[in-house]
């Protein structure tokens, strides 16, 4: 499975600082489409950044980001074209609270890709009943669990039909019995083959959904491994010594 | 002391307080619609630091907040026709009205796009909205919500203010009170009538403010 489809994302010597500190020291990665890309690192290593980098949240300092020939480190990158093409899913990532669940949905396809509101909602429904909450398009975010709203903005970013999916441990800030309706929606998207990369705390779904692993340490990648591999057999100390602290 | 009021003189001044009232509402009404519209677009180019024009709009803020009212209606009213810009009363009152209440809404606009989440703005980047979009679909409708205590507020310190445009000859509810008291001397059902004529003008649009912030705050976040 590794590197043998399309190259749909190269990142070479990503450099990006906050002020005069470096946050990410020449991050060097590939994205193959179809595949599963888990981020594994101790609190603080940059995995939140990077994601944040890929989608332009953060101008980087640094480097390259090429995305079907165009460099997104680069000045003038039309982010508003990129974003509907990588879709992002945060940790705290709240729907938009004044408006009900398909509003949230449709709002993307409606007003940024002006698609055919027939259309566009017939994807958003079928989408939610994919997720189990159809039942709860006019419902207001306030009235959903943290795991429905994270299932629910998951649906609002695949309903751009994006190509790249970024999920950001989107299932830190849930309540236990929660994880497991969120990992679940995620681990179907994988099963359909859609090119995601994953940055998440839960190791039984890194090593279930992942096709590889790649591990960071303050700020550059340290190993990059098939699942099996990295948790029996790290290659780094360092990788170690993190698997340690999370099998105690 | 109610015994000892002049109900006939009371009676007969009903009309002149009524039409005061009229005035002071289309001022108030005018100068508060203008001055949310002012507000809105003000706010919006100050939240995104549009170059150049920020810097205009903040000495504007400056100026309107740290200058009188009264100074602000000469200038208008005694000032401008020096130079050729000749204003009715009422035109100058709406002016001066909404140069003071422009900036106060401003602020308040502002005060609640910025209290809007950085993770709301976020979610709206990622799903491609441009900044106008972002704007329009996701940071207004929360920031309006947010800001409605301040945006009323200023309605009513705007429609209090309004009893300042007598300084400029218009027969507003202070004017109409100073003339029967200086023709008649009836000082005491004057003021009365005067009192009576803000309260009803003020307190069931502070009820209904009051309404309306709460509706909003539940439409919006549902507490
Ligand atoms: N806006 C910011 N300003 C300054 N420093 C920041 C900012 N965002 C992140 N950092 C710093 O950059 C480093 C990397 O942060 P990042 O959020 O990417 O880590 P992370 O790997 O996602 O951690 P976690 O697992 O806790 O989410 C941290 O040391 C953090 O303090
Ligand atoms: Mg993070």
């Amino acid at each position: 499975m590794i590197n043998t489809g399309e190259l749909l994302l190269e990142v070479e010597g990503l450099q990006k600082s906050f002020g005069e500190r470096l946050v990410l020291s020449g991050i060097d990665l590939q994205v193959v489409k179809g595949e599963v890309t888990v981020i594994l690192g101790p609190s603080g290593c940059g995995k939140s950044t990077l994601l944040r980098c890929l989608n332009g949240l953060e101008p980087v300092q640094g480097g390259r980001i090429s995305y079907h020939g165009q460099d997104l480190a680069g000045p003038q990158v039309n982010w508003r074209e990129v974003r509907q093409r990588i879709g992002m899913v945060f940790q705290n990532y709240e729907l938009f609270s004044h408006m009900t669940v398909l509003d949230n949905i449709l709002l993307g396809p409606l007003k940024v890709q002006k698609r055919e509101p027939k259309e566009a909602r017939q994807q958003a429904e079928q989408l939610l009943g994919r997720v189990g909450l159809l039942d709860r398009k006019d419902a207001y975010p306030r009235q959903l669990s943290g795991g429905q709203k994270q299932r629910i903005a998951i649906v609002r970013a695949l309903c751009m039909n994006p190509e790249i999916m970024l999920f950001d441990e989107v299932t830190a800030s849930l309540d236990p019995e929660m994880v497991r309706e969120v990992l679940d929606v995620i681990l179907g998207l994988a099963e359909q083959g859609m090119t995601m990369i994953i940055v998440t705390h839960e190791m039984g779904f890194a090593k279930s959904v992942g096709d590889r692993i790649v591990f960071m340490d303050q700020g550059s990648i340290c190993e990059i491994a098939e699942p099996q591999q990295f948790f029996t057999q790290p290659a780094t100390e360092r990788a170690q010594h993190f698997l340690d602290i999370f099998q105690y | 002391m109610v015994m000892n009021l002049d109900w006939e003189f009371i009676a007969e001044s009903l009309p002149l307080y009524g039409d005061a009232m009229w005035l002071t509402l289309k001022l108030a009404f005018w100068a508060i619609l203008f001055s949310l519209v002012l507000g809105l677009i003000f706010s919006v180019i100050l939240y995104y630091k549009v170059k150049g024009i920020s810097f205009i709009i903040q000495a504007y803020i400056e100026l309107s907040r740290n200058t009188p009212l009264l100074v602000q209606l000469f200038f208008l009213y005694y000032g401008l026709p020096k130079v050729g810009l000749r204003m009715s009363e009422v035109t100058c009152a709406i002016v001066g009205l909404t140069f003071l209440g422009g900036s106060y809404m401003t602020e308040a606009f502002r005060g609640g796009m910025e209290a809007v989440s950085r993770t709301q703005v976020e979610s709206g980047l990622s799903i491609g909205l441009s900044r106008t979009q972002l704007a329009r679909y996701v940071i207004l409708p929360q920031a309006f919500a947010i800001s409605i205590p301040s945006l009323g507020a200023n309605v009513i310190f705007l429609l209090k203010e309004t009893s300042i445009v007598g300084a400029i000859a218009l027969m507003d509810l202070m004017n109409v009170a100073k003339d029967l008291i200086g023709m008649h001397y009836k000082t005491a059902e004057s003021l009365l009538l005067l009192v009576a004529a803000y309260l009803i003008l003020v307190l069931p649009l502070s009820v209904v403010l009051s309404w309306l912030e709460r509706k909003v705050r539940y439409a919006e976040f549902g507490d």
